[in-house]
């Protein structure tokens, strides 16, 4: 029997209740929202339960919403299930000012470098991660360059005026 | 031959007793193709231990493309996997088909699964003569290497370009193929002349060879377990014998119109991956076939169409730019980054040369992405390189990074 998204759903909810919220379908893609000290406990359940078997970790990484005062990180986990070949993603946000979220690399090696890489950009903190270091900026680097109060160009420029154009 | 039996000494730096040496591979080391840097502790020729330091040609394309409009990042993802670049640049574009809610023609797909399965023959072979290079063998690299450059031709033929390819638009393709490109992709299947005659000597001088088998087997294997656990995805993942591929389990670009299969392996070793890897060029072989077959059979206006009618988002004929006013004002809204997208989050994967490569692509409704990230297999799976190579013998280690095929420019994005 093919595992769909409703049957995903109604099994995370009876586990967990009321704590996942923000479901959604993008596009085919089951995606909510967990607590983030509930973020290795779903991951857990995932990987255990013999019907959702979601066993490999596609992808992590963090965005940043600095408008969103106290959630202002967001970590993305997309796992798969490659028996019933089925995707989700749920996301984990934390305060930009106390940025501890449990580390996945005991379940999984590939988490790794895959949060090395978010510690690197985004200064998310992994709780557990056996090696917690910058993996593609240099270690010297004292900021973390993704987030958003880090524009691409420098804004006190006045030989660029893009104003006629919008952008 | 690999043995794996040695035993670890472990003692303090500096001590008296202290046998092992630290010995410093790359970062521009000639074996390593790219700058990889790898600190290993050596018991005489023998690994004992390895460390990876990546990030030497980091150039922050994710950064870079929250402050560009879709079309100006398809050149940042040439320079991902930087042997298959229309690979990345097509996966770039059904990723933002797919956020904007574009439908192909048909034959614009089965056009794009041409050059994906050129692209994919040439990243392979590459992959597959440079395992020869490291084992002392350079006549099967010199041999595939002038049918890599009929691959080429094929992409100058249509975009202009070779190695950073640009191909195609969010949409389609900028022209439609040209008669001297089909003469071109012709001679490149010709059973006689062509890649299929040189595949057939390439395996003849490897795939069998005594020296070759020696140095190959038992060389950096992986379990399926492991394999799974570390992220791998593509041939590697299937030479350790798990039938994953991107093309069945989620078909893209009309993937699901061809019959092929999917070669496994078992061990995981480099002979698997090399064995995996030439059957996926036969099989890439099989689906162009295919393909140029179905491209024949359309007929009458079908026969002409090269891309999906959004004008919002493809960019116009130049000829129609300077004639038409329709075409002049998405001509100018396109290049000035004008075009607002919708609103949505959306995660696109395509099967890459060297695995699943993916798209996450968040936008805000803005004219840029709000965040965009790549899923690059090479920077997860080349996480298990200390593992696979320790216990084994330094050569072994040059052997298994090239059969891994690790290509720096999408390891470090």
């Amino acid at each position: 029997m093919a595992l769909t998204n409703d049957t995903i759903k109604t099994r995370l909810t009876q586990k967990f209740g009321e704590a996942l919220t923000q479901w959604e379908e993008p596009f085919g893609m089951l995606s909510f929202t967990a607590p983030k000290d509930l973020n290795l406990k779903v991951l857990q359940f995932l990987f255990d339960d013999d019907e959702l078997k979601f066993r490999f970790l596609t992808d992590l990484q963090a965005v940043h919403y600095p408008n969103d005062k106290g959630r202002e990180l967001a970590v993305v986990y997309h796992l798969h299930n490659l028996v019933d070949n089925v995707r989700i993603r749920f996301k984990v946000f934390t305060d930009i000012e106390n940025p501890d979220v449990f580390s996945a690399t005991a379940l999984y090696q590939s988490a790794n470098w895959m949060e090395r890489e978010t510690y690197d950009f985004y200064g998310v903190n992994f709780i557990g991660h056996p090696n917690l270091i910058r993996v593609l900026n240099v270690d010297e680097m004292d900021y973390f360059p993704m987030r958003k109060q880090y524009p691409l160009e420098d804004q006190s420029r006045v030989d660029k005026d893009d104003e006629m154009f919008g952008r | 031959m690999t043995d794996k039996t040695a035993d670890h000494i472990a003692l303090p730096e500096g001590s008296i007793e202290k046998k092992t040496n630290t010995l410093n591979l790359g970062p521009t080391h000639p074996a390593t193709h790219g700058v990889f840097q790898n600190v290993l502790e050596m018991d005489g020729e023998r690994i004992v231990s390895a460390t990876s330091t990546v990030g030497y040609i980091h150039r922050a394309f994710e950064k870079i493309a929250e402050r560009r409009p879709l079309y100006q990042i398809q050149p940042l993802t040439d320079r991902l996997n930087y042997c298959s670049s229309p690979l990345n640049n097509i996966g770039w574009q059904l990723t933002c088909e797919k956020l904007l809610g574009i439908k192909t023609p048909k034959r614009v797909d089965y056009l794009r699964v041409i050059i994906m399965e050129l692209a994919r023959i040439s990243d392979h072979l590459i992959c597959n003569s440079i395992v020869g290079v490291d084992s002392g063998a350079y006549t099967g690299f010199l041999y595939v290497m002038q049918y890599r450059e009929m691959i080429y031709e094929i992409y100058e033929e249509i975009c202009g370009a070779r190695l950073t390819t640009n191909i195609g638009r969010i949409g389609g393709f900028e022209r439609n193929f040209t008669p001297k490109a089909w003469q071109r992709l012709e001679d490149f299947l010709d059973e006689k002349t062509g890649y299929p005659a040189q595949l057939k000597e390439f395996e003849n001088l490897f795939t069998r060879n005594r020296i070759f088998m020696d140095r190959t087997i038992g060389c950096g294997p992986i379990s399926a377990e492991r394999a799974l656990n570390y992220g791998f995805t593509g041939p590697n993942l299937r030479a350790a014998g798990v039938d994953y591929d991107v093309r069945i389990h989620t078909p893209y670009s009309s993937y699901e119109d061809f019959d092929f299969t999917i070669p496994v392996g078992t061990t995981g070793d480099c002979y698997d991956r090399y064995l995996v890897r030439n059957q996926e060029m036969w099989q890439s072989l099989h689906i162009l076939n295919q393909a140029y077959k179905k491209i024949k059979e359309f007929k009458g206006a079908e026969a002409e169409v090269y891309h999906a009618d959004t004008p919002e988002f493809y960019l116009p004929d130049k000829k129609d730019v300077y004639t038409k006013m329709e075409a002049l004002i998405y001509h100018f809204k396109i290049i000035m980054g004008e075009t607002e997208m919708p609103k949505g989050e959306v995660y696109h994967s395509i099967e890459g040369a060297n695995g699943e490569l993916g798209y996450y692509l968040i936008s805000d409704g803005g004219r840029t992405p709000y965040r965009l990230h790549f899923r690059r297999p090479c920077f997860i799976y080349y996480q298990a390189y200390p593992e696979l190579i320790k216990g084994g013998m330094l050569s072994d280690a040059v052997i298994t990074m090239s059969s891994l095929n690790l290509i720096a420019g999408e390891l470090d994005a």
